[in-house]
């Protein structure tokens, strides 16, 4: 799985978690927080579905890592290599 | 209650299984059509069950429908209904002072129930149990979800009153209003139950959970054959202000609050006490300082038990004595027990009736259990009457909790 494949499954999450936001135009190097209106009980969703859907652990240390896209991807890259995906 | 401040309704929404709107409601239990659908029970096959069927998009963003429960949604759109029927200004209403007080039967059970079975899918493992487990579970969640959406700013709470909820949630309104805590109250009682199987399930294996073939008819109140409760959601939200504040404003009176009570049986958990019903009513008639004749229509709870319909008609027979001019209806019989909105979706039903004098019925008896026949029933046809000025509404429930709240039509003495 490419880093534009794992910012697409962050963006598929959001989408589901956030479904009045437009998606369209969302900057991978901006704060997602700065461009979209998510509060922290949704990035415990983002947290959530990664675990369930991917089997993918961010423990709360690590949570900042989740702040962009591209930040998400860098982060989750090996995560996702480790799944062998 | 002549010494405290005069509390009116100025404002109503609802939604119920036979109508998103009290007009629709209305036309629908004078024509008698009742809505009971046929629901998937998890874990129970196939049950009875009233479904509403309003349009969640209309008041709501998506993101508040996935984060907040059916019973929120459900009283966001009573709430925002009831506002735009009060003809209230809104943006220059003080949100400080408004109070949001609904009744509810039992609350969080489908929640809960629903993350069990979320965890199940992943060996109960715990770090799957959703974070918005508690928001969503605590006492407060509907009439909280309101306040969030509507930006309401000054108290807000439930009334946990069983199936006495309804009606419970317009006299904390009402006395709330006569303290001078609050200046305008959205109130009255809301339910999501059919979405929890433990309902479902302590009712049938309570041997009170009703069935027919014709899912329209498994709700039938005082006929001979009836066989249980028919679950439904809904609920009714009412605009409630003092007399002299509503006048100042312009407002479209809808009923007076005339008088109620709520008192306990004491004696059995889920057997209803006549003889405490029956103290409850008078005490109800004696604050709204009338007397058995001068009520123009009782609205029953009867919820279609063999035992419960028969306490209730006890009760009443012993109140309503020659009393010509009262009829006797009961709604659950179109859109089977709202739970905890039962109460207020049945006063409202019964409102339009200070208006055009018909009585509705209760439907579905094809035979009349003797043991229920009550002067003034009236029995699958409405009935046109002179004049309705006064209406009983009962509703009572588990652990022995009675409520009787009368309002009479404005201007009347």
């Amino acid at each position: 799985m490419t880093k534009d494949d794992i910012k697409q499954v962050v963006l598929d999450i959001i989408a589901d978690i956030a479904p009045d936001e437009d998606l369209t135009a969302v900057k991978p190097e901006v704060r997602l927080r700065d461009q979209l209106s998510l509060d922290s009980m949704d990035f415990l969703d983002i947290v959530m579905e990664l675990r369930k859907k991917h089997g993918i652990e961010v423990p709360e240390a690590d949570y900042v890592q989740l702040a962009s896209l591209d930040s998400c991807a860098n982060y989750l890259h090996p995560k996702f290599e480790a799944k062998g995906k | 209650m002549s010494s405290k401040p005069r509390i009116v309704i100025t404002g109503l929404g609802l939604t119920a299984p036979n109508g998103n709107s009290l007009g629709e409601f209305r036309a629908n239990l004078l024509a008698g059509k009742a809505r009971i659908a046929v629901i998937d029970v998890r874990h129970m096959g196939k049950h009875p069950a009233g479904v509403c069927d309003f349009d969640t998009n209309k008041w709501q963003k998506r993101k508040e429908l996935r984060i907040g429960t059916r019973v929120g949604s459900i009283s966001i759109f009573c709430a925002r209904e009831a506002l735009g029927d009060s003809g209230l200004d809104w943006d220059k209403v003080d949100k400080s002072r408004v109070g949001v007080y609904l009744g509810i039967t039992e609350h969080g059970n489908v929640e809960t129930e629903n993350e069990i079975h979320n965890i199940s899918q992943f060996g109960n493992d715990t770090k799957y149990w959703t974070h918005h487990h508690n928001p969503r579970t605590v006492a407060n969640n509907p009439a909280g979800e309101v306040t969030m959406n509507m930006g309401i700013t000054g108290p807000h709470y439930t009334i946990g009153a069983a199936c006495a909820a309804g009606n419970a949630g317009l006299i904390q309104a009402a006395q709330m209003l006569q303290l001078g805590e609050v200046d305008i109250a959205f109130a009255g009682g809301v339910s999501e139950s059919i979405h929890t199987f433990g309902i479902f399930a302590g009712f049938k294996n309570q041997g009170a959970l009703g069935a027919h073939e014709d899912p329209t008819k498994a709700s039938r109140p005082f006929d001979k054959n009836r066989n249980g409760i028919v679950i439904s959601e809904g609920g009714a939200i009412y605009v409630l202000e003092r007399l002299d504040d509503a006048l100042a404003r312009g407002a479209r009176i809808i009923a007076e609050i005339a008088g109620w009570c709520i008192n306990s049986d004491a004696t059995d958990a889920v057997l209803p006490n006549p003889e405490r019903q029956t103290e409850c009513v008078h005490m109800a008639l004696k604050r709204a300082g009338m007397k058995p004749q001068d009520i123009h229509i009782v609205s029953t709870h009867a919820t279609a038990t063999a035992l419960g319909d028969i306490q209730e008609c006890t009760a009443l027979r012993n109140v309503f004595t020659d009393c010509p001019d009262t009829k006797i209806n009961n709604t659950k019989s179109f859109i089977g027990h709202c739970m905890g909105a039962a109460g207020a979706l049945e006063l409202a039903g019964n409102l339009p009736s200070f208006d055009d004098n018909w009585v509705h019925p209760t439907i579905n008896i094809d035979e009349l259990d003797p043991e229920c026949a009550m002067p003034g029933l009236v029995i699958n046809h409405p009935v046109k009457v002179a004049r309705v000025d006064t209406i009983l509404n009962n509703s009572f429930g588990m652990l022995g909790i009675n409520s009787a709240l009368i309002v009479k039509k404005y201007g009347v003495a």
